[in-house]
């Protein structure tokens, strides 16, 4: 054995070169620069279907039957041109409500039934044990011929070694291993393994790659292109036989059947719901798949007829398995290159298929099948751990062996009764009987848990009776008078054709029976059994997924402790986990820590689907109702929120008003709030105001009165100035007091009018007769424009000088220093006399228009413009003007001046009716 | 992509147009010994249907993508 | 020689007090109306000691003290901050902006002339 040390380094170097790229990929994926999110990685990782069944199996179904290995590519191949109906729906639906496997589909769809789970669970192990069974086989015995390289000799019966020699138990155990490393190395709630899909895709090429080789080697190197091969195998006898269906009727049956079958399988295996559902990264990969999946199938197939008749000229007839043509071929040309890719090429198809679909099912075992049995055995305590989530994984890496193990006792056991293709049909048809369930489940509201569990039950026991009893009778494990007579001779219980059911091929016929049962049962006990609330709440949740997204939340009510939410979470995904995942759920509602999250429906539902991603939905809300006083929904309500489509979209509809009118209410709270947060700060800034006016006059009073006080002896000329201002600024400290107080009685309404019929004439030569020194003094332009008769107006005389000389001053104060003009006109209008009083300053901008007649409030910036007035003038000149029942306004444009104008209304016959008022105030 | 549903329908068309490929009738016409550049007649009707589906599906899928 | 004090005050009769006060004490006394010309006197003439209004028009006294204090060249000058709003906030925003002290309208005048000579270290 010249090569053996090649072939062992070789394989030990692809399985670490695996590793490696796992272990990147897993790396990429914390670093959250995902490798596999890439179309062509997920198209490439579909491609686990092709498992060293097709590697080698298809070669030697094709020397049997000719095209008849076809139907189970070009099934996938029909339903791809489906999956973005039906894939898209069935990931939209798992992301939705982290289902992280088909156990967990299906039983979260009826109502998170953990019965339901573990028959899936049972029906997926039992069923795909025989596959893992036939990697095992074809590994090894790949392994096996090729040890005896350059001799061709097909390996001895298995029962002649001891299972210590057997190299199908070290490769069961090595690929254990593998997959415990890198399936299980952590709990995720989505239950993703990107290390692991990177390293599938990388398989799936070097399985193409491999068998290309050979193909390429056998039409073009050994012989002169395809059309030569046909034309010499034209000798071979019985060639016509598998160069047509040929046959009876039957034949197009059989061929449609495994269509329909590999159909149903591309969606229901367990590895593939993994892959392309679990493992999906983004919906529109899908997209890319639905050509390049068919394509990678096309090229793996397109050599194997050529292969195959290589193989049949090549070797005399029976001496060579054809099962193994793709490896004999390259050795019995001394193609030791070749021969050694072409095995890591099958090593490479077998594990991919070994790894993914042990890591789907231990997953299944482990949330569907063991938790759920623990979590209810009470004695263990279980529900009270405190971290569970190494128990867990523990759980999964045991059912990794154990499924690996299990595979193996199936090989030794059974293993050579049967061509690999069979096998591999078996495992189509037992996980076939999820279609119904399924799909029924994802277009079909009605469909319920105890036509699910029935259909489920009776089409796995068909299947067992039909296909997998005669396998064990064949295998020698039950007589062979059970197939040929049926069970105690009775004729129409005879598996193979079940109530005299003849002429159709064993597959199809058990395909038949098992579906129709299963079918007919799901249906039948789905129409005339009833719905619970959760069920029908489930139902329209995943019928409906694309219409109801996030809507899971509202079918929910109760009440919980946040604590108790978020310890429950922890001891399934470990605290750190759990403090994560609530950590990121509160800065996606805009919440500082999850110390501040309410447990709401919504939250409840979060911790719902986080738990569900490490235990499964069933076990999942077993787990939460012992924190959770959920108060269950009646059958009436539930159909009330979500029946139909329009009642759904009535209702988000209500909800949507419901948070629109809300958040109005919340926006006006907020102003409401903001107004009298304004209004305090106004009045804090009154006091503040007035002290600081008060505080500056009587500043340099006490700085005089101090500096007489200290310099007896002063000039008397410095002496008569000192004692000027300080006169001066007390008669400015009596001025703004009685201002504020004034204000404050006019607020208070406590004056007293002396209102009269006066001539506003006469109160403006009043005003100007004040103000002459003032504009003498800054020498500005006064312009008059009045009107040569005004009619009276009703006003307080003294009030009504009080507004006009405020106005004047202030015109004189802000009109422009250089060239300052002023002027007052008035106007005559129907019901009013208009004053207008205007200055050609640097006038107010638009925004301070409003706040100059609010107290001490003068136009620019507080801090930086120095106040030239007490601040109170125009508050004050407006509540007099609007007792007179006129207006007081200003209009200005920035750099034009400003007008400032008000209105008082003609003196009728009528008096306007004075306040009463109680005491009488003089002005300033 | 505002045109996914018409991808939905154009898929499902190739569906059927697939499914009626691949089976009876159809498929007993190509299924006779017959040659096609040297290879057997039901060989290449096959691979040729087969490859023809997938062309579609590339069609539909990366010809409406732009 | 004398050592220069600037009165930066927009109050006519508060500046005079002031600067008679100053004057009266021996010091070279220098006056601005507003902010901006606080600074252009302090750049012009470097006075030791400022007097600074907080409501200042153009440029409030808190900026102007900011300004001084970033420039290295006038570590040394002393900053009093005037103000008549003696309310904490504005006390602490004063001291935090680099002020020496911080006195409230109306002053004392002995109290005041007392806190300038014991910054600029006069006897």
């Amino acid at each position: 054995m010249p090569l053996g040390g090649q072939i062992l380094l070789t394989s030990c170097a692809y399985l670490g070169i695996l590793f490696a790229i796992a272990y990147w990929g897993d790396k990429r994926a914390d670093a959250g620069r995902s490798i596999i999110a890439n179309p062509y990685i997920y198209a490439l990782s579909m491609a686990v279907y092709a498992t060293s069944w097709t590697f080698y199996g298809s070669v030697g179904r094709a020397a049997v039957s000719g095209v008849g290995f076809l139907p189970i590519y070009l099934g996938p191949t029909l339903m791809a041109a489906l999956f973005w109906l039906v894939l898209r729906k069935m990931i939209r639906i798992s992301k939705a409500n982290r289902i992280t496997s088909i156990a967990d589909f299906i039983a979260a769809r009826y109502g998170k039934s953990a019965l339901l789970g573990g028959l899936v669970t049972l029906i997926a192990v039992v069923g795909v044990i025989p596959y893992i069974a036939l990697q095992l086989k074809a590994v090894s015995s790949s392994f096996l011929i090729f040890w005896q390289y350059p001799a061709i000799q097909m390996p001895s019966q298995s029962e002649a070694m001891s299972p210590l020699q057997d190299t199908a138990l070290y490769v069961a155990l090595l690929l254990a291993l593998f997959t415990i490393v890198f399936g299980t190395r952590h709990l995720d709630a989505t239950e993703r393994h990107e290390g692991m899909v990177a390293a599938i895709a990388f398989e799936s090429l070097v399985k193409l790659l491999a068998f290309l080789a050979v193909g390429i080697f056998v039409t073009f190197v050994l012989y002169d292109g395809f059309a030569d091969i046909f034309n010499r195998a034209a000798q071979l006898p019985d060639i016509g036989q598998l160069l047509t269906l040929g046959g009876p009727a039957g034949t197009y049956g059989s061929w449609a059947v495994l269509i329909f079958l590999s159909m149903l399988s591309i969606l229901f295996l367990p590895r593939q719901f993994q892959i392309s559902v679990v493992e999906n990264v983004n919906e529109n990969h899908l997209a890319k798949a639905i050509w390049l999946f068919p394509l990678y199938l096309l090229a793996i197939n397109i050599f194997v007829l050529p292969i195959t008749f290589a193989g049949l000229m090549h070797f005399s007839a029976g001496s060579v398995d054809a099962d193994t043509f793709v490896l004999t071929l390259p050795m019995a040309h001394r193609q030791e290159a070749l021969a050694l890719l072409v095995f890591v090429g099958g090593l490479s198809a077998a594990t991919g298929m070994i790894i993914v679909e042990t890591i789907a099912l231990s997953t299944m075992i482990c949330n569907d099948l063991v938790m759920p049995l623990l979590l209810r055995w009470k004695s263990l305590g279980l529900a009270q751990r405190r971290d569970l989530s190494r128990l867990l994984l523990g759980i999964r890496r045991g059912a990794i062996l154990l499924l690996m193990l299990l595979g193996y006792v199936y090989y030794r056991a059974a293993g050579e009764a049967y061509a690999l293709v069979s096998i591999g049909l078996v495992s189509f048809a037992a996980v076939a009987q999820f279609a119904p369930a399924m799909l029924g489940g994802m277009y079909w509201k009605q469909g319920n848990r105890a036509g699910a569990l029935w259909g489920l039950s009776l089409g796995f026991l068909l299947w067992a009776y039909t296909l997998l009893l005669p396998a064990f009778a064949k295998s020698g494990w039950l007589p062979l008078s059970f197939i040929e007579q049926g069970p105690f001779a009775i004729g129409w219980l005879k598996p193979t054709a079940l109530f005299g059911l003849d002429g159709v091929d064993e597959l199809g016929h058990a395909l038949f029976w098992s579906l129709l049962v299963n079918l007919g049962a799901y249906v039948g006990v789905s129409l005339f059994g009833h719905q619970s609330s959760r069920e029908r709440a489930q139902a329209l949740l995943f019928v409906d997924v694309f219409k109801s997204a996030g809507r899971g939340a509202s079918l929910w009510r109760g009440g919980a402790s946040m604590t108790e939410v978020i310890a429950l979470v922890g001891r399934f995904l470990g605290p750190e986990r759990a403090a994560e995942a609530f950590a990121n759920y509160a800065a996606r509602h805009g919440l500082r820590s999850s110390a501040e999250l309410v447990p709401d429906a919504e939250l409840v539902h979060f911790a719902e689907q986080q738990l569900a991603g490490a235990i499964g939905a069933a076990s999942a809300r077993v787990m939460l109702a012992s924190v959770v006083q959920e108060e269950p929904l009646g059958m009436e309500e539930v159909l009330g929120i979500l029946d139909e489509t329009s009642q759904v979209i009535a209702y988000s509809r209500r909800l949507e008003q419901q948070s629109q009118e809300l958040e109005t209410a919340t926006r006006e709270l907020r102003e409401a709030n903001e107004r009298l947060r304004e209004l305090d700060r106004l009045k804090d800034d009154f006091i503040s105001t007035v002290t600081h006016e008060l505080r500056t006059p009587l500043t340099s009073i006490r700085a005089f009165s101090e500096i007489l006080n200290d310099n007896p002896d002063l000039e008397q000329a410095q002496r008569s100035q000192f004692i000027g201002i300080i006169v001066k600024e007390s008669e400015r400290l009596t001025r703004m007091i009685n201002q504020v107080l004034d204000l404050a009685k006019l607020e208070a309404g406590r004056v007293e009018w002396h209102t009269a019929k006066i001539d506003l004439a006469d109160v403006i030569d009043d005003a100007l007769a004040t103000t002459s020194q003032l504009v003498q003094e800054q020498g500005v332009e006064l312009q008059l424009d009045l009107p040569r008769r005004m009619p009276p107006v009703i006003a307080d005389r003294d009030r009504l000088l009080q507004v006009l000389l405020n106005l004047i001053t202030n015109a004189i104060k802000f009109c422009d220093r250089k060239a300052g003009r002023i002027g007052i006109a008035v106007e005559v209008l129907p019901e009013a006399l208009q004053v207008d009083v205007r200055d050609n300053g640097r006038g107010i901008d638009l925004a301070d228009q409003d706040t100059i007649f609010e107290k001490f409030r003068q136009a620019g910036d507080n801090l930086t413009e120095k106040p030239q007035g007490t601040g109170l003038g125009l508050p004050i000149s407006r509540q007099i003007v609007e007792h007179f029942g006129g207006r007081l306004w200003v209009r200005s444009e920035p750099g034009k001046g400003a007008t400032f104008s008000f209105t008082l209304p003609l003196g009728q016959s009528e008096e306007v009716a004075p306040d009463p008022g109680h005491e009488t105030e003089d002005r300033t | 992509m505002a045109n996914r549903s018409l991808w939905a329908q154009r898929l499902v068309a190739l569906f059927l147009l697939g499914c009626l490929l691949f089976s009876y009738p159809l498929l007993a016409l190509f299924d006779s010994r017959g040659e096609v550049f040297g290879i057997p007649l039901l060989f290449a009707y096959l691979f040729g249907a087969w490859a023809l589906l997938i062309v579609l599906m590339i069609w539909v899928i990366e010809g409406s993508r732009r | 020689m004398s050592k220069t004090v600037l009165i930066a005050d927009d109050e006519p009769n508060i500046v005079i007090s002031l600067e008679f006060l100053l004057r009266q004490a021996g010091y070279r006394v220098v006056v601005a109306q507003d902010g901006e010309d606080a600074l252009e006197a302090i750049r012009r003439e470097t006075p030791d000691l400022v007097l600074l209004d907080v409501m200042l028009p153009r440029l409030s006294g808190f900026d102007v003290c900011q300004k001084i204090r970033e420039n290295p060249d006038w570590r040394d000058m002393r900053v009093l901050m005037l103000t008549a709003k003696g309310r904490e906030v504005e006390v602490s925003k004063g001291l935090a902006l680099g002020a020496d002290a911080y006195i409230t309208k109306p002053f004392s005048t002995q109290e005041l002339l007392a806190e300038i000579e014991s910054h600029l270290g006069r006897q």
